[in-house]
């Protein structure tokens, strides 16, 4: 009976497709939230030298149920809130502008791969994933040999006789900006060459047809259709890149001091885990409300054009 | 008067395929003029060079007297329905509808106004703040329309306009599109590979074949006096006989199959009057111009067949028959309460048709 076959396929489909996704949730339970449940457990916890440098939240021993819970830790980061504002804003600061930078750079890269033949693509793509393949680590060290003061571009510069001296490009904005595009760039272009690679030519070619210029179909036609991969590409950039640690260390100045460096300072230095986890916490808080926020919104808009068509 | 619409020796090359071949085509204004052909054959092609996404290799078009070489696509008195509507899946149905007139510049109460009008028109009142996805096939076909239609264009293209709906759908739109036609007055060239729809829907019909007009005619001439074997054979059921002729009288011939068959000779045509003894031809009869009987009658054309193959459509069935030669001849017969018994398969009969109703075509 092909019918009754069929209902099995589905089921055994259904299941299937359970298990598939059981899987991967699995593992984010255990990888990603058992981790942050133990963050924050930390941050309302209180600091000790032991292993663990922090006492247990809470546990029982002779006198019974006993708790270390305490809100000091970010009583602690409200009191000196000036100390932490601006390592935050410089973060955030310098999130924001790697981010309009990626995306400047990255939105006609990805529209010029989506519109090469098939073959094409898939080379370029492989390009622009080809340093994803190699450590980031290496990948720095090889930034600051071709900005150091003798390094590959000064000493080119010099050979050509263009510049008399090296010109300083360590340490300076520009070379943290640089290591942080070069980082997250395909993280940019991902996203957005998923997008464009499904916008329609004809449609671009109906706009042409109804009169729209070079800039009317941009801004009405085809910015409108990639923006969902727009605002993928910067929150896949933005987030990390607020967290960023290892870049502002190697290829920025000590004048600017980071979040990622002051967290790394708390979690290592003074050994103050509870803290360093308020910190965390906190920065995970700013950073996600406005997502969720944003998304729930979205959500809202869905619902209302699900029930107007309903109504009608 | 010189013609609306002038194509002159009009030719594009990708690459090594010629996809319009030197095609000379003139369309009054107000026609629904439509171009019939197989998958392939540049209908589409055509469209774009005269919408302008092509340019055309060689050749020229004119448009209301405008050359319209080097005129860009937005510049041009032509708007164009796709073939997969195009629609943007961002905007509501007003705003796709309105998208060609802002870029008029045209905004606020007029602009409502004109989105309004062309609602109705298309029958889609009400609907004006749905997205595209939440439209039905047929939706989505009427708001493509109502948006080429925005311009008031001087021609509109339509690129297989009704391909994307089911059967029933299909027919009443077209009834729906050859209204809305004729109310504007706007000047109509549709494209499909559906020849049903074709006759339809067009006043005059090009049949095109590999990047070539075969032939430009009413739906009617096009079916009942076919210029040669393609347009017969693309056109509806058909049965071919081929032979050399062996009588050339002053109204008929007749040519030397088994048994021989007569037929008329048209006139006014020059090529059909040259026709002489020797000379071979291909003789084409419609389906429902053969009558089929039980037993002879002694009229002219009279062949006896055995049916190979019979399928009952309801108000007609249609068999292929089998003279003693091998030649076949596939003929409709309507389902008449008169008729006692029909023929059926493996029995044996006669067909008959009139020599006037023998079309001829060049060897
Ligand atoms: N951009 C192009 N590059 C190369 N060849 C093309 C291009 N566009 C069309 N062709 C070729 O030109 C020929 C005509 O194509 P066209 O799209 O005009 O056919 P069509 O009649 O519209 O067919 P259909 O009914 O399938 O839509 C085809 O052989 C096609 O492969
Ligand atoms: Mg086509």
């Amino acid at each position: 009976m092909p019918q009754r076959h069929s209902i099995l396929a589905k089921l055994a489909g259904r299941t299937g497709r359970r298990l598939v996704v059981l899987g991967p949730l699995l593992w984010l339970a255990v990888f990603f939230m058992l981790p942050l449940l133990e963050t924050l457990q930390v941050s309302f916890s209180v600091a000790q030298r032991s292993i663990p440098p922090y006492a247990p939240l809470w546990g029982f021993d002779e006198g019974g149920f006993f708790t270390n819970f305490t809100l000091d830790n970010y009583g602690l980061l409200a009191r000196y809130w000036q100390d932490y504002i601006g390592p935050a804003f410089n973060s955030i600061r310098l999130a924001f502008f790697s981010t309009l930078v990626c995306l400047l750079f990255a939105y006609p890269m990805a529209w010029w791969i989506a519109r090469s033949t098939p073959k094409w693509r898939v080379f370029l793509l492989v390009m622009v994933m080809l340093p994803f393949w190699t450590s980031s680590l290496l990948r720095i060290y090889a930034l600051i040999g071709l900005l150091n003061p003798n390094g590959f571009i000064n000493g080119m510069l010099m050979w050509l006789g263009v510049i008399e001296a090296p010109i300083r490009m360590m340490q300076t904005d520009f070379s943290i900006y640089m290591g942080m595009v070069l980082t997250y760039l395909p993280l940019m272009i991902l996203p957005l060459y998923a997008v464009m690679v499904r916008l329609d030519d004809d449609v671009i070619e109906a706009a042409t047809d109804l009169g729209a210029s070079g800039v009317q179909i941009f801004w009405t036609v085809i910015f409108p259709l990639t923006l969902p991969g727009v605002i993928a590409g910067c929150l896949l950039v933005f987030i990390p890149a607020v967290g960023e640690f290892v870049i502002p260390a190697l290829l920025g100045g000590p004048d600017q001091l980071m979040m990622g460096k002051v967290l790394w300072t708390e979690f290592f230095r003074n050994r103050d885990w509870p803290v360093a986890a308020a910190i965390a916490m906190l920065l995970l808080a700013i950073l996600t409300v406005p997502i969720i926020y944003a998304r729930y919104q979205d959500g809202r808009v869905d619902d209302k054009h699900e029930k107007e068509t309903g109504a009608r | 008067m010189a013609p609306f619409i002038r194509l002159n020796a009009l030719t594009k090359r990708f690459g090594d395929v010629l996809a319009v071949d030197d095609l000379t085509l003139d369309i009054e204004k107000g026609e629904l003029f439509c171009l019939l052909g197989a998958s392939g054959c540049g209908k589409s092609t055509l469209l774009r060079m005269l919408a302008g996404f092509e340019q055309p290799s060689a050749g020229r078009i004119e448009i209301d007297g405008q050359n319209m070489a080097g005129v860009a696509p937005a510049d041009r008195p032509v708007n164009i329905m796709f073939q997969n509507y195009a629609l943007f899946p961002h905007m509501n149905v007003a705003g796709n509808i309105g998208y060609g007139l802002r870029r008029a510049g045209m905004r606020g109460q007029s602009l409502n106004g004109r989105i309004e009008a062309l609602l109705k028109l298309v029958r889609l009142q009400g609907y004006e703040d749905r997205k595209p996805n939440q439209l039905s096939g047929g939706q989505r076909q009427r708001v493509a329309l109502a948006r080429a239609l925005a311009r008031q264009p001087k021609l509109l293209l339509l690129d297989e306009p009704l391909a994307a709906l089911d059967k029933k759908l299909r027919e009443d739109t077209q009834f729906e599109l050859v209204d809305i036609q004729e109310t504007l007055g706007t000047t109509f060239m549709v494209v499909t590979h559906d020849q049903e729809e074709a006759m339809t829907l067009a006043g005059r019909i090009g049949i095109m074949d590999k990047g070539r007009l075969v032939q430009v005619a009413s739906p009617r001439h096009l079916y009942e006096r076919p210029a040669n074997i393609f347009v017969a054979d693309f056109l509806g059921m058909i049965s071919f006989v081929e032979g050399l002729i062996t009588k050339a009288g002053k109204g008929s011939i007749e040519i030397d199959s088994v048994p021989p068959i007569t037929a008329a000779i048209d006139t006014q045509n020059s090529k059909q009057s040259k026709l002489a003894v020797g000379d071979k031809v291909t003789l084409a009869i419609r389906p429902e111009k053969i009558s089929l009987s039980a037993t002879a009658t002694g009229e002219i054309n009279e062949i006896p067949v055995v049916v190979e193959d019979l399928a009952y459509l309801g108000v007609a069935s249609n068999y292929r028959v089998k003279a003693a030669n091998g030649q076949m001849f596939k003929l409709q017969q309507q389902q008449s309460r008169r008729t006692t018994q029909p023929l059926t398969w493996e029995e044996a009969g006669f067909i008959q048709f009139d020599p006037s109703d023998v079309i001829i075509l060049e060897g």
